[in-house]
């Protein structure tokens, strides 16, 4: 194939940025930013992708379809290569993807909040009782709780707003 | 990425990575073994949640291992094709889940020596090493933080919670040493730069243990016996009986997939 025929890679980027991620299919693959890099080996389109979590079910699946996506686009060959490092972190979210996740009910990660296994600071969280504010993704109230470090899936905590009684999944910072 | 591998013994480096793999593998099965039996269902798809962290890390550490041992065997032939005699995960990780309190004892001493090594592995000269520790060290934390919360939770609770973490905190107690002992195969990674001496983690692990088990108004065995073997293959009897549950259906069924 001619390097001419090929698809460029901002075209590329913007059929990935339309493959829905399949826990949470409001966000796509390129919203949860672990698409890193996509390039030409010679026709072999490579994408490189990296985990949410280790154990995250779904990374089989984001394999799966990017391939078919991509196939579907046209592309014969594609590589799926798995990149480690850096470790995948929300600070990649993007925006568009984080207003996607509020208005799908799910209250997008506050950065900066990652555990750190410092617990000294904990000690001192759980005396004052104060905790981690994550703003009600349905009415938007800060007196919201903690209901579980983790939700439906090791990336979300469980948590219940104190104002309107509903209980809503927080998408954790990592 | 060669050098390091060359520094040091092939099966020491072995040795390491299944370490650090059994010890992931069998908490995230003991772990699993709470879905749908948990006290609530917050706790029981935390619990889940905690086992698949684990079993994901553990692909990782016996996926690298299988690599480094360069006999064709990938993490899934490692994990469900070894008999108990090859495992090196520590016993604390065997002990049977107990009740509630005890799993969540077994899992905070655990968690606090895990995320001591897996921070100082981050510093690894092998970059295959550092960057499984680095994408693992932030699920670690999150561990930590929930097995901390609950232990002070339970222990500085009701006179019931208080005495059955008590009880839990003595009967794990003595399976926590073997982890800061070195062996021929720890000195021979920590001299390459791969890992750190075991023993050289005892101080931040003790530090983060008493600062919890103050909080949670328990108190620490005085006793300083410790049970090992685990790390180099003499395990209690439980380990069998996890691995004729885990390894069944790929010792009946080989090279059964679906």
């Amino acid at each position: 194939m001619a390097t001419a025929t090929l698809p460029s890679l901002d075209e590329v980027w913007h059929w990935l940025s339309q493959v829905p991620d399949p826990e949470i299919p409001v966000l796509s693959l390129v919203d949860l930013g672990i698409v890193r890099e996509v390039a030409w080996d010679d026709d072999t389109l490579v994408v490189t992708v990296t985990p949410t979590y280790s154990g995250c079910p779904a990374t089989g699946i984001i394999n799966l379809d990017i391939e078919r996506e991509l196939n579907a686009r046209g592309v014969a060959k594609v590589r799926l290569e798995r990149r480690l490092s850096p470790p995948w972190t929300t600070d990649w979210m993007s925006a568009e993807g984080r207003e996607k996740l509020r208005a799908y009910g799910i209250a997008p990660p506050v950065d900066d909040t990652a555990a750190d296994g410092r617990s000294l600071a904990l000690a001192r969280r759980l005396a004052s009782g104060s905790n981690l504010t994550v703003a009600c993704p349905r009415c938007g109230s800060a007196q919201t709780e903690k209901v579980s470090q983790f939700g439906s899936t090791a990336c979300k905590a469980s948590y219940r707003c104190l104002s309107c009684l509903e209980p809503f999944d927080y998408f954790k910072c990592i | 990425m060669a050098t390091a591998e060359i520094a040091v013994d092939r099966a020491a480096l072995f040795e390491f990575l299944t370490r650090m793999g059994d010890n992931t593998l069998i908490l995230g099965h003991r772990v699993s073994e709470w879905c749908g039996h948990a006290p609530v269902l917050e706790e029981d798809i935390a619990l889940a949640n905690t086992a698949l962290d684990l079993i994901g890390q553990t692909q990782l550490w016996l996926g690298l291992a299988g690599e480094v041992e360069g006999k064709g065997r990938n993490a899934d032939a490692l994990a469900f094709l070894r008999d108990a005699a090859a495992f090196r995960n520590c016993l604390l990780v065997e002990r049977p889940n107990g009740d509630f309190g005890q799993t969540l004892m077994r899992q905070f001493l655990f968690d606090a020596w895990h995320h001591v090594m897996l921070t100082a592995l981050t510093k690894s000269e092998d970059p295959r090493v550092a960057e499984i520790a680095a994408k693992a060290v932030k699920e670690a934390a999150y561990h930590l933080e929930r097995s901390s919360d609950l232990v002070i939770r339970l222990g500085d609770g009701t006179d019931e919670s208080h005495a059955r973490m008590q009880r839990a905190l003595d009967d794990m107690w003595s399976y926590v040493g073997e982890l800061f002992i070195a062996d021929d195969a720890d000195r021979a990674v920590a001299e390459a730069g791969i890992a750190p001496d075991p023993a050289s983690l005892k101080p931040e692990w003790e530090a983060i243990v008493s600062e919890v088990l103050r909080e949670a108004t328990l108190k620490a065995p005085t006793s300083a016996y410790v049970h090992k073997g685990g790390r180099r293959g003499v395990h209690t009897e439980h380990l069998g009986y996890i691995l004729a549950d885990m390894q069944f259906l790929q010792r009946a069924y080989p090279g059964a997939t679906w």
